[in-house]
């Protein structure tokens, strides 16, 4: 045992041998894929190796690229040998769409510390938002204009989305900035109900939202004359949106409103006390996090062709809450892990158990009461892992880390500019 | 317009009287837990809800073994809801234990303790679910119906103006047991020694452990009560309403924060108030939303009412009607 843990420093040492072990990983995956087209683990473990590329000791312009190629070619190529090949990519259009919410929400809970409980309603509003105008509903109340509007209005309508959700974003946020600390939780909640409600009913006096009845037959999105309609095709929307948003985050995340949002979240009266706008900060934490889930709302609504209220329920802000807290508060890889982990346990795990545990009884007799499939235990599982990660791993599967200051290159710059500032002075 | 509202006035007035008194004594377990710990127990309405299917069970156990003909109704809801509350009190500690002690102890950030309640709100209302299905193979409980006489209250004949309103012989009980509990309770946080302790772990945790007061047994016998009449008037919405199912818990725990908001939280007498006033708004609303905005809103509305009145209490009054303002030390 500890020869072979010998062995394995041995290779992770040196960097050749890493790249090496690497791509045979992908490899062997890879062909796994191919030879058994239909087998869930092998998708998911050509998946995993996203995860292994994250903790591999490599520069990170190689890593983001070998990454982009591994999500962008190689995923996209082995699936579509298998038989369910739009399953696969159906999968992966919903980790993009959920990444991209759940890094959303973590800019409010991670970043800023404002706990949301009703961040669905920005992703239904999102999705209402392209749903009415891209089918025939809006005819049933604008006075001008001719509907449905054309699939080409798809990507104008991600800018709208987002700016419509950022724009709820202000609304809710201008009341929260008097509400305290827990109360905020609750007022998040009521939000997200009452625009559920709202949703569900507005069908009279008025017919905007078509009421309970949802609004179906949304026109597919349409990229230079090409219809987008399968999920192979939605993946690269919804890989680039979130390429988007990562780039977003990550730039956020180290600037100075992100440094503003983590000094309101530790200390809310320091804060303030050292001159951080405390409603800007806040209300541009709830803007931002509720455009990413607004984009995201409009690919959904694409991709679904039908909305109803019955999608944007409080289990489903929770499950974007599980998300944040199972990745890491404030961990932007986390985030997106815990995103990948629980959609794909939502998806394909629980849904294979369940179909394995009906086969079990069809063919043997073993009798398992239909209310023990795994797929409706859903609150349960979630509820679980809550409880779990929050009194034994609060920081999350991936910790967040603070970006460290090089002090030797700061003390060199200062000392250069207080050069350059007494030279300064000497001249004049 | 107006003649019609006055004229279901009676009617509107009994349900929602009914409806307020349940919000109410759940508003309670909020207000207490949070007068303590600062914390919002979102698993409470949950535990309302599964004191509420433990009292379904212990009735059809009785129906099967024939008490229910044999003893008087009235003795054997007493004894359903005393099961019902014991057992929910001793969920409530257990929650106690299990979920928010490791946390205080960890000196954790609110906001973890709020996560892990959401938690164990989503763990009950499986379970319950899970239970309930798996033995009768519908999570939705239709519990046996006792004390269903139905009584005129003939306002017609009093006040012209008004139409004469019905309701149940559960109503009678609903409102009896609940103000029993609303009584004895504010009797035994202001007069006795444990009450006393209680308004003193709530008014400051450490200076109350100096006083040699158990800070732990206090938060925990806190919870028991709490949860106990939680489970309790899951009982008696059990037999006011009929029909159970485990997400009942969710939307009227939420009601019942908004009340114990609105009464000023941590304030018991407040949680009260606050309960019945939200309770008569809610079935005033419900009536009469749809008179007044000539059918544009209907009834379905209603929470949607519960919920902006929270959020106005919120924002321009967040000490409550009776609650004293806080202000935040550094």
């Amino acid at each position: 045992m500890t020869s072979l843990g010998a062995l394995f420093n041995k290779i992770a040492e040196s960097k050749r041998n890493q790249i090496i072990l690497f791509i045979a990983y992908v490899l062997v995956t890879g062909l796994g894929l191919i030879l058994l087209p239909d087998s869930t683990v092998a998708f998911l473990l050509l998946l995993f190796s996203i995860l292994i590329l994250y903790y591999i000791d490599f520069n990170l312009k190689a890593k983001w690229i070998t990454g982009l190629v591994i999500l962008a070619v190689i995923v996209p190529f082995i699936s579509s040998f298998s038989g369910s090949y739009q399953t696969y990519m159906e999968v992966g259009t919903l980790v993009g769409i959920y990444c991209a919410m759940a890094l959303g929400l973590n800019i409010v809970v991670g970043f800023a510390g404002l706990l949301d409980l009703g961040f669905i309603a920005f992703f239904a509003v999102g999705a209402y938002s392209y749903a009415i105008f891209a089918s025939g509903q809006a005819a049933k109340f604008m006075p001008f204009g001719h509907y449905p509007l054309p699939g080409g209005t798809f990507w104008i309508f991600i800018l709208i989305g987002a700016f419509v959700a950022a724009l709820f974003g202000i609304i809710l946020g201008v009341p929260v900035l008097r509400v305290r600390g827990d109360y905020l939780a609750i007022v998040t909640l009521g939000f997200g109900e009452i625009i559920r409600i709202l949703l569900n009913n507005m069908d009279h006096p008025i017919n905007i939202t078509n009421g309970s009845m949802g609004i179906a037959s949304i026109t597919p999105p349409n990229f230079f004359g090409i219809s987008i309609g399968s999920s192979s095709q939605f993946y690269y929307i919804a890989l680039c949106i979130f390429l988007v948003v990562i780039y977003i985050v990550r730039k956020l995340e180290n600037s100075k409103l992100g440094r503003a949002w983590k000094a309101v979240r530790d200390n809310e009266i320091a804060a303030q006390a050292m001159g951080i706008p405390l409603v800007k900060t806040k209300l541009a934490a709830f803007a931002i996090g509720a455009s990413f889930s607004g984009m995201m709302g409009v690919v959904f609504a694409a991709k679904q062709m039908f909305v109803d209220a019955t999608s944007f329920t409080y289990l489903e802000s929770t499950i974007v809450l599980v998300m944040v807290i199972l990745g890491g508060m404030g961990s932007v890889p986390g985030v997106i892990l815990g995103a990948a982990v629980v959609i794909i346990l939502r998806t394909q795990v629980l849904t294979n158990i369940s179909n394995w545990l009906s086969s079990l009884s069809a063919t043997y007799g073993i009798p398992i009461p239909p209310a023990l499939s795994p797929e409706k235990m859903q609150l349960l599982i979630f509820g679980l892992l809550l409880i779990i990660f929050a009194l034994y791993r609060t920081q999350g599967l991936i910790p967040h880390k603070n970006r460290k200051v090089d002090v030797a290159r700061l003390e060199r710059e200062s000392a250069e500019l207080a050069h350059k500032a007494s030279s300064g002075g000497a001249d004049s | 317009m107006l003649a019609h509202i006055i004229q279901n006035l009676p009617q509107v007035l009994i349900d929602g009287l009914t409806l307020g008194v349940v919000y109410a004594v759940v508003a309670i377990g909020y207000t207490m837990v949070y007068g303590i710990l600062e914390l919002i127990n979102f698993a409470h309405g949950d535990v309302f809800m599964t004191g509420s299917f433990i009292g379904a069970t212990v009735l059809f156990l009785f129906m099967g073994m024939g008490f229910l003909t044999a003893l008087p109704a009235l003795i054997v809801f007493l004894i359903v809801i005393i099961i019902a509350g014991i057992a929910t009190g001793l969920l409530g500690v257990g929650i106690e234990r299990v979920a928010y002690r490791p946390l205080r102890r960890k000196n954790a950030p609110k906001l973890i303790a709020l996560i892990t309640s959401i938690g164990i709100s989503f763990v009950l209302e499986d379970s319950v679910r899970f239970i309930a299905e798996l033995k009768t193979g519908n999570y939705i409980v239709t519990a046996p119906s006792i004390f269903n006489h139905r009584f005129t209250l003939s306002a017609h004949d009093w006040f012209p103006f008004f139409n004469n309103a019905t309701f149940q012989g559960s109503f009678i009980l609903v409102l009896a047991v609940t103000v029993v509990m609303l009584v004895s309770l504010d009797l035994f946080v202001n007069k006795t020694k444990w009450g006393m302790a209680m308004r003193a772990v709530a008014q400051d945790r450490d200076t109350a452990s100096l006083m040699t007061i158990n800070v732990n047994r206090v938060i925990s016998v806190t919870f028991f009560i709490g949860s106990a009449l939680g489970g309790a008037t899951g009982v008696l919405f059990m037999i006011q309403y009929g029909t159970i199912d485990p997400y009942i818990g969710f939307i009227l725990g939420i009601k019942a924060f908004t009340a114990a908001v609105l009464g000023g939280i941590g304030n018991i007498r407040g949680a009260m108030f606050g309960g019945v006033m939200l309770g008569l708004l809610e079935m005033f609303a419900a009536a009469n939303l749809s008179i007044i905005t000539h059918g544009a809103m209907g009834a379905e509305y209603k929470d949607v009412f519960a919920f902006i009145i929270l959020i106005l209490v919120l924002i321009f009054k967040p000490e409550g009607l009776f609650g004293k303002a806080v202000v935040e030390k550094v």
